[in-house]
């Protein structure tokens, strides 16, 4: 699908913008001749973390942090880009002569914002952060900055995440008081998984961690990273699954299998879904989720609104999400906002 | 309060039918009175407040809430009580949750300007879930999931009895029900509906199978015209009346009409609820235009014109007639109606036939108005409260089909909240029709569906829904006119209320036609013939 940002009055534009503007492979930094987590092969990718949406195959040369490069050879193979360019937190690198630095984002391991400076102004892409604890990345690093390119997928003010500790318990509690079920928690391979099987860990909950096979992988990349995960195994054939007895037990599992009659084989399986969607009944609902986890990898809508603040940005793009909320909010702050409407993100992933 | 919103939390997320009757018989059996009471007036015929929640709601939450934010949030939440509950700001000092009696209690006595500051102070006291129970508490029926039914057939299980029993003295009862849960936990006799009309479980019928025609014999069935209507039960007591609907929801309010046919009668009937004018049968929007009302106007009761047109007989006077055979029953209606014939009403006629052959004929033939096609009754039945198997079978005429272009879609609420579940489509204006400018739509929307097709389907639809967006209006969505829905229905009807000037009966997504061209779809004139 091809979709381009309606271009506002020349006049109402910031003059950074004739310099990095949305193109519909994405954001694209015309004198650096690169573009930031592209939706298709482009010659140069500048990538802020792992999540398919953002980092995909087929690029010439892509510039990311150690863990993002690992995760994309992970999840697409070591020739997934022509060239890889590692990068570490806070160093400054000069592509075409453009000044490029990744910091933190606090939203998976390796996850970057993108600070570019030119001709005295400084934008910061913060690709999807978030500003809660996590025991398995990096936390959030706030820079100060003129743009500030960010995120909107939980911008309703409707969304304000749980703290997260408080919601493993809530699942270490229901395992305990449910002994003859199985509880299924359904959430993404890449960042959740890790993060709630930390947090279940800091809970006090030791048992082994049953994973499905897509989860595996990526899992002991963490380990490998050095982020410790406790006991976990890994759920083999059917028929080794049908033999044993999972009852009392923690099985995780993508959240496309929760639905799946794959999950109809454990005992009497109780669902849960960690994610910050799990605030809205409905959504929790439409999954036949049980027990809704509210833990997000996102920032919730106060986290958006003082992160915007604290960069002291007067001028904000909105990426992918709920745009029309955010930019409204930020209009009545008084700061410049629009959407940049680019194509290819997934504004529901969490 | 706490209790009863983590019970309707608790049901919101159980989907097994016996996990959530386990919940709520664990709920009636564990709590006080009075607060179980309200609890089941709130899941069953709601509590009896009238709170304009949907003016007040909004101005409370305004200022502390943008209304434009307000207004996306709801949008995307897709249902009021929850957006709210999620937006009311939290109190620094924390929670002080009131009894569920006590909140019933201030909001029975507070004056009317007063709701305002109690609503906002209630609010203050309860926690996000404790502010959705309150909301929907306040608002009528909960939407959680739980039928009144559900609620019912669960006490019956908490205090191991027949839900028949209760459904019989229930229209006898007031909220909080202290009479009845006294009966329950065995302190006092069964309430006594006494000269009250109260509902009797109806007997449903099973739709046809190609494999129970081998099992029958033509001789033991009777065959009725199956109508478009409602199906009500009449019940009529010591100069009271009743009109219940087929799940026993009172609906005796928005017919004053059929009320007065029965002044002074004492019986219980089953029949058709319709809109007849002339003798016929008017078209099932017709008898939309008096449903779902709380009164009626003199002119709605002139221009749509209840009848009721009777199947059964259940009790003539005080005597039950539910254990005899339905052939015998039909001749107590057949000799009630002669004796004294109420207005407003006639009988169901009977459809003689020599063989199933015949019937058939008679069946694929038949396209009068308000005919869903026929009942076959076994003559030997009793009326058997539910859906027996092996006595009463509907066998409905083949749905009419045609190929729509999607053209809007609207969120859903709800379990759908969020997603694109509602669909506008429509057909092509034909070629020839000269009004058309260069550049107008040529499609006309006909009808609205929002089911038959399963959650997978749902969500292609809603990322077909999202790639092809060709214009917002609040919820709604346009999309570029490329998807053909096969729609199915029962009927075609004229309607003044739509552009296109036809209406469907029964509209639902029959398949997705992913596969067709959209300018193959049909026009309006192939829909016209439907008429």
């Amino acid at each position: 699908m091809q979709t381009s940002s309606r271009p506002l009055p020349l006049g109402k534009r910031h003059p950074a913008e004739r310099w990095l503007y949305p193109r519909p492979e994405g954001l694209f930094c015309e004198p650096g001749g690169f573009f930031i987590d592209p939706n298709k092969p482009v010659d140069k990718a500048l990538i802020t973390h792992g999540h398919a949406d953002h980092a995909r195959s087929g690029h010439g040369a892509v510039l990311a942090t150690a863990e993002t490069i690992s995760i994309m050879k992970i999840r697409y193979g070591d020739g997934c880009a022509g060239m890889f360019q590692t990068v570490r937190y806070g160093e400054t690198n000069s592509v075409n002569g453009v000044s490029v630095r990744f910091v933190p984002a606090g939203h998976i391991l390796g996850s970057a914002q993108i600070i570019i400076e030119r001709a005295g102004t400084r934008v910061v892409i913060s690709g999807d952060y978030k500003r809660a604890a996590d025991p398995t990345c990096e936390p959030f690093e706030l820079v100060p900055c003129d743009i500030f390119v960010t995120e909107a997928t939980f911008a309703l003010p409707v969304f304000r995440h749980e703290p997260a500790d408080r919601e493993a318990h809530r699942l270490v509690g229901a395992i305990r008081q449910q002994p003859d079920r199985t509880h299924m928690l359904g959430v993404y391979g890449l960042g959740k998984c890790q993060r709630m099987i930390a947090l279940l860990r800091q809970a006090g909950f030791d048992q082994t961690i049953h994973l499905h096979g897509a989860l595996v992988q990526l899992t002991e990349f963490y380990q490998q990273c050095g982020i410790p995960m406790g006991p976990v195994s890994t759920i083999e054939t059917e028929k080794a699954a049908r033999r044993r007895d999972y009852a009392g037990q923690l099985v995780m599992c993508p959240p496309s299998a929760l639905a799946d009659r794959w999950s109809r084989r454990f005992a009497d399986p109780a669902t849960a879904f960690a994610s910050g969607w799990m605030r809205v009944r409905g959504r929790a609902r439409q999954r036949g989720v049980e027990l809704p986890l509210i833990v997000s990898d996102h920032a919730d809508w106060p986290e958006l609104i003082e992160t915007i603040e604290q960069t002291g940005a007067q001028e904000v793009w909105v990426t992918h999400g709920r745009e029309d909320a955010l930019v409204h909010q930020l209009g009545l702050m008084g700061i410049s906002a629009r959407a940049l409407t680019l194509v290819g993100f997934e504004d529901e992933g969490d | 309060m706490q209790r009863f919103a983590r019970l309707l939390d608790n049901l919101a997320y159980t989907q097994s039918r016996n996990r959530k009757l386990a919940l709520l018989a664990h709920y009636f059996q564990t709590t006080p009175d009075p607060d179980r009471g309200w609890a089941l007036a709130a899941l069953t015929d709601g509590l009896p407040f009238s709170l304009p929640l949907r003016r007040i709601l909004p101005e409370l939450l305004s200022a502390t809430v943008d209304p434009q934010l307000y207004r996306l949030s709801r949008d995307y939440v897709g249902d009021t009580a929850e957006t709210v509950s999620l937006l009311w700001p939290e109190q620094v000092r924390g929670y002080d949750p009131p009894a569920l009696a006590a909140v019933v209690a201030d909001f029975e006595t507070v004056s009317r300007n007063d709701i305002p500051k109690l609503l906002s102070n209630t609010l203050d006291r309860l926690d996000i879930s404790g502010r959705f129970a309150l909301l929907k508490l306040l608002g009528g029926a909960p939407r959680v999931g739980v039928s009144a039914r559900l609620a019912k057939t669960a006490i019956a299980q908490a205090f191991t009895r027949e839900v028949g029993e209760i459904e019989e003295v229930w229209h006898a009862l007031d909220p909080p029900y202290l009479d009845l849960f006294a009966w329950l936990d065995g302190t006092a006799d069964r309430p006594d509906p006494g000269g009250r009309p109260v509902f009797r479980p109806m007997m449903l019928a099973h739709p046809i199978e190609d494999s129970d025609w081998p099992q029958l014999d033509p001789t033991d069935l009777a065959a009725e015209w199956k109508w478009d209507g409602i199906r009500v039960q009449i019940a009529a007591v010591g100069g009271d009346m009743r009109l219940f609907s087929r799940t026993g929801d009172d609906i005796s309010r928005a017919f004053p009409d059929i009320a007065s046919a029965f002044t002074g009668r004492h019986c219980v009937l089953d029949g058709e609820l319709l809109v007849v004018r002339d003798e016929e049968v008017a078209p099932f929007n017709d008898l939309q235009q008096r449903l779902n009302r709380k009164t009626v106007s003199a002119r709605q009761l002139r221009e749509f014109p209840a009848h009721v047109r009777l199947y059964d007989l259940l009790l003539e006077g005080d005597d039950d007639l539910r254990e005899l055979p339905f052939e015998e029953r039909r001749r107590r209606l057949e000799a009630w109606y002669a004796n004294a014939p109420a207005p407003l009403t006639d009988l169901s006629e009977q459809v003689p036939f020599a063989d199933f052959h015949a019937l058939s004929e008679i069946w694929s033939k038949t396209r009068a108005s308000g005919i869903e096609g026929l009942m076959l009754k076994r003559k030997s039945s009793p009326y058997i409260a539910g859906r027996p198997k092996g006595h009463w079978w509907k066998w409905k005429r083949a749905p009419l089909t045609l190929d729509c272009v999607l053209m809007y879609a609207q969120r859903g609420s709800g379990k759908r909240s969020s997603y694109y579940s509602d669909y506008t489509f429509g057909v092509w204006v034909d070629d020839s029709s000269a009004a058309l400018e260069p550049g107008e739509v040529r499609l006309v929307p006909v009808g609205k569906a929002y089911s038959g097709f399963t959650d997978e389907e749902l969500r292609e639809l809603d990322r077909f829904v999202r790639n092809n967006t060709t214009d917002r209006f609040g919820p709604v969505r346009a999309v570029e006119p490329k998807l053909v829905l096969e729609v199915a229905f029962d009927a075609v009807q004229l309607s003044s209320r739509h552009k296109s000037g036809i209406a469907m009966r029964f509209p639902r997504i029959a398949r997705i036609r992913w596969d067709k061209p959209a300018n193959e779809a049909d026009t309006l004139a192939t829909v016209k013939a439907l008429l």
